[in-house]
């Protein structure tokens, strides 16, 4: 047992959902009690689709449980079938049903249903929502996926897209046309807008490029033994990266690397004046660890960040991700506990965080900047325009992103300057923000729970908050008030970490009272 | 006065009862809004990773500070042997109430897990008990979703604490129902005006709050779904004053009026209190009445608030009702709702989802209410919907409140006049 406040990932059924979303013409029947169905608002809410998801739920009650829960599962399998007509259709079970033990595949397997019935076998007690997506799309193509001829032009399937993916959409079209430049065609995309007849002929591709090794590695693997298609080790994320992965597209086709960079503005934008004050931001990634990887990268080449921890919440990206760490001079955090990647921000203390939604929040709490880089994901991660990660328009995408929440270069200085002026004092955030950015103090927070998605009881509770100490209370050490009007100087970006530094200076220090003197001495002392 | 009951209400409308699969939450749901009611209680649902799941999304994922719930997951190894897992619940337990002492009240949640497996919860909570008094109770309840409902969870917890009330004879009025502190103190406002000071709520903010109750202990409810929570003090003698749900002007007014009878309340006197913020409340119904009034109306079953709110909509805000879904008729506690709601709308209870959705095609009513899960298909459909989930997050109690529940079902129409130059069928996300 284990308790969970938050999590990185939903169950495995809710990946096979995702692969089911994101198809066509096939239909998911899933053995599940009627709460279960809260699963449909991921798809229709936050990626605000315009159908239901896939998905047929049993629902079964407490009162089927003495009785014939297979013979309600039969009927919603054959309802499925008549009512939407699919081209296949996946079987499994969640967790609850997983203990009742009907043997889904088995029952559906029996019906004669005159379609591919293709079972899943996830077990909720063990796996979670990314082992979901890729045993899922693994499974479909084994049951589906055909030998047959290649293609006669150079073509290669695009694999790992799902429902619910971080900026899957756009990475698609973005890819798509770095392959057409250099002459090679698409010939499947999935599970992302296939159908399983499309699935039938993955095998007429030359070899595979595999998006997100989250969610398709295991099809990419088995493709390549049973069909002889290699496929791409580098995820395009970044310049440098996008660069590789052309000359690893070119090695496997025997195509010269032909590349259209004029809409490449990363590097001008990172090398221009302006960026200076990016030099050695100390940032901390967390995510995927597709994701961490290629930011990490970025981070230290394209941006000149410097890197002061990382991590992934999926334990299946783990050796890569502790490898990547050691040659960053960190240490790997490997953990779906939010507790414990909110622990190790604000012990690390970095300027800027690149991580989920989850550490955006834990960013808000700790008054850090974070962009977003990684699911899980949330309604803001679906934007109208295209903004796809992948490529040289990614590169520009995230350029822009992740400066977004930094106080601007200039105005970093000219904040300096006037900080005295009314305008830019204390709570006068970052001037393109709308409203005031004010970093708080961890322990005396007491935000009220604002839900987003579903609303919120305003005042009820909004005065109690939920507050857990992260960082130590400056409860023993006293400021003077020169040292305090001193503080007040340093503008209100830097302040908390300014109070932070100091406060822990001088307590391995044993100074109880920090003066000003002590406020300069732990300035020094944390200089890099 | 109030418009007089129809000739032919509903109280004896044959009811379609549906069996199918359903499109609706389970009852950990209403840990959500407990948990902020409640502001000493921790809720621990003992589930899977589908129950976390199910709270961070209903929740939106967006509640900055460590939460007063969370899931005890059960893994593999529980799942072996059950005398293993009480320990490791005592255990997940002890550490949760040594990190949180502001923790009074631990409520364990049963889920479809621990109840497929049998997890006995109820003697985890008797056990929990005696070893953490008297700084905290444990109690528990099931929230799963193979028998409870949405809100019925709210029913469940509500019913799990009557047993554990302290006993008095005084003649007191409790109001059952976990509404926003806001509106609960509006309402004590109008009944101490009316001189009905000897009030108490359940559940209270806090624990520390005592709450009693006896045999001359009358209670309101303030929400339809409370009929377990019913029994259970009627079991313990307290009678129920039966009256319509304080939605709308004529709502609150009718279920201010059944307890002010019952504590002989001058008639003047209730005119009296009643006249201002009575009339506020029509008032702002008024206005969006304008947009609501002719309009037909479809319920998905979600809340069970279905019925009373038909009521309002169709006798204060001019609309009709179509279909009145609900995932239970709790006939007793419904009846004066029922019969205030005009002969017409197909009266359904539980779902056959597809079957249903064929339904609401077919009326294409003016506006539909369901969940979260139908409503963009069903925008993208051409039809305009209202979440029912915001009626549950949302403050729609009593007079001050009126004319918010009117708009919320207001927007909806309003934003579609609004947008009518775009094209009605926009490109939805792939
Ligand atoms: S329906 Fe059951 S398994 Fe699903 S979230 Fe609710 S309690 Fe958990």
């Amino acid at each position: 047992m284990k308790l969970t406040l938050w999590t990185y990932e939903g169950p495995p059924h809710v990946g096979a959902m995702r692969v089911a979303t994101g198809m066509k013409g096939l239909h998911y029947v899933l053995h599940a009690p009627q709460g279960d169905t809260y699963a449909d608002l991921l798809f229709t809410m936050i990626e605000r689709r315009d159908h239901r998801p896939p998905v047929t739920y049993t629902t079964f009650q407490a009162r089927d449980l003495g009785g014939d829960t297979a013979t309600l599962f039969k009927t919603a399998c054959q309802d499925a079938v008549d009512r939407f007509a699919p081209e296949a259709i996946i079987v499994g079970a969640s967790c609850t049903a997983e203990l009742i033990q009907d043997n889904p595949a088995g029952l559906a397997g029996s019906m004669n249903l005159g379609l591919p019935v293709i079972p899943l076998d996830l077990p909720s007690y063990q796996r979670k929502e990314g082992f979901g997506t890729d045993e899922t799309f693994l499974q479909i193509v084994r049951h589906l996926a055909q030998p047959c001829a290649r293609t006669e032009q150079i073509t290669a399937n695009l694999i790992g897209p799902t429902a619910l993916g971080f900026r899957h959409r756009d990475d698609i079209t973005e890819l798509t046309r770095l392959l057409a430049e250099m002459g090679v065609g698409v010939n499947v995309v999935g599970p992302m807008g296939s159908r399983p007849s499309d699935i039938a002929r993955l095998g007429a591709a030359h070899f595979n490029v595999l998006m997100y090794p989250e969610h398709a590695e295991s099809a990419a693997r088995w493709l390549e033994t049973n069909f002889k298609q290699p496929y791409t080790k580098t995820v395009p994320i970044g310049v440098g990266a996008t660069r590789d992965f052309l000359a690893e597209v070119a090695k496997i086709t025997g195509l010269p690397v032909k590349t259209d960079t004029t809409r490449l503005r990363l590097p001008w934008w990172t090398r221009s004046v302006d960026s200076t004050y990016l030099t050695g931001k100390r940032v901390f990634i967390f995510g995927d660890g597709t994701h961490v990887a290629a930011a990490a990268r970025i981070a230290r080449e394209e941006m000149g960040f410097e890197v002061a921890g990382l991590g992934c919440f999926n334990r299946e990206m783990a050796r890569p991700i502790r490898a990547l760490a050691k040659d960053y001079g960190v240490e790997a955090l490997i953990s779906d506990d939010y507790l414990e990647v909110e622990a190790t921000i604000a012990a690390l203390q970095p300027e800027m965080i690149l991580g989920t939604q989850m550490e955006r929040h834990i960013g808000k709490r700790l008054g850090i900047p974070c962009a977003v880089i990684s699911a899980p994901v949330h309604v803001q991660d679906f934007p109208a325009r295209y903004s796809p990660q992948m490529g040289w328009e990614g590169a520009n995408v995230i350029f822009d992103t992740w400066v977004h929440p930094l106080v601007m270069g200039l105005e970093e200085h000219l904040l300096h300057m006037f900080r005295d002026d009314f305008e830019f004092h204390d709570d006068a955030g970052a001037s393109h923000h709308g409203g005031a950015h004010k970093p708080r103090d961890v322990v005396a927070e007491a935000a009220p729970a604002a839900a987003d998605v579903a609303g919120s009881m305003p005042d009820a509770g909004a005065s109690l908050g939920d507050s857990v100490p992260v960082v130590q209370p400056s409860g023993q050490i006293v400021w003077l008030s020169d040292a305090e009007a001193e503080l007040k100087k340093i503008p209100f970006f830097v302040r908390g970490k300014a109070r932070r530094n100091t406060e822990n200076y001088a307590q391995t220090k044993g100074v109880t009272a920090i003066s000003v003197e002590t406020l300069y001495e732990a300035k020094a002392y944390y200089a890099r | 006065m109030n418009a007089p009951a129809p000739a032919l209400g509903c109280t004896n409308t044959p009811v379609l009862k549906e069996r199918g699969q359903r499109e609706v939450f389970c009852g950990l749901t209403g840990i959500i809004w407990l948990h902020r009611k409640m502001q000493d209680a921790f809720f621990l649902v003992v589930g899977s990773r589908t129950c976390a799941h199910l709270l961070q999304s209903a929740a939106g994922v967006m509640i900055f500070a460590e939460p007063r719930f969370g899931t005890a997951i059960l893994e593999e190894k529980d799942l072996a042997g059950l005398a293993d897992a009480q320990t490791e619940l005592d255990r997940e337990v002890d550490r949760l109430l040594s990190r949180r002492p502001d923790i009074r009240q631990l409520f364990l949640v049963g889920s479809c897990p621990s109840e497929v497996i049998k997890l006995d919860l109820h003697r985890a909570a008797e056990r929990m008990s005696v070893k953490h008094a008297p700084h905290v109770r444990v109690l528990n309840y099931s929230g799963s979703g193979i028998e409870t409902t949405f809100t019925q969870g709210e029913d469940a917890c509500l019913a799990s604490m009557v047993p554990t009330l302290s006993a008095t004879a005084e003649k007191e009025l409790l109001l059952v129902g976990a509404l926003p502190d806001v509106v609960e103190d509006q309402a004590m406002g109008l009944l101490a005006a009316l001189g009905i000071t000897k009030v108490r709520c359940l559940p209270a903010r806090r624990s520390a709050d005592t709450l009693a109750i006896g045999p001359n202990t009358v209670f309101a409810l303030l929400q339809p779904f409370l009929g377990d929570t019913h029994a259970a003090l009627t079991r313990r003698g307290a009678r129920h004053i039966p009256a319509p749900f304080p939605f709308g002007a004529e709502g609150t007014t009718l279920w201010l009026q059944a307890i002010a009878t019952e504590f002989g309340v001058d008639p003047a006197l209730f005119a009296k209190v009643t006249a201002a913020p009575r009339a506020r409340a029509e008032k702002a119904i008024a206005a969006s009445a304008q947009t609501l009034s002719g309009k037909s109306i479809f319920f998905f079953p979600d809340s069970q608030l279905e019925i009373p709110l038909a009521r309002f909509l169709t006798r204060e805000c001019g609309m009709t009702a179509v279909e009145v879904g609900t995932p239970f008729l709790h006939r007793d506690l419904l009846s004066p709702d029922l019969a205030l709601l005009a002969h017409g709308p197909t009266i359904s209870e539980g779902q056959d989802v597809d079957k249903q959705l064929t339904r609401a095609r077919a009326a294409r009513a003016d506006l539909t209410v369901c969940g979260l899960g139908l409503a963009n298909p069903l925008e993208a459909e051409g039809m305009a919907t209202k979440w029912a989930i915001e009626l549950v997050f949302t403050p729609v109690h009593f007079y001050e409140q009126a004319g918010d529940l009117a708009a919320l079902f207001a927007r909806p129409l309003r934003r579609r006049a609004l947008l009518a130059p775009l094209a009605p069928r926009i490109e939805a996300a792939e």
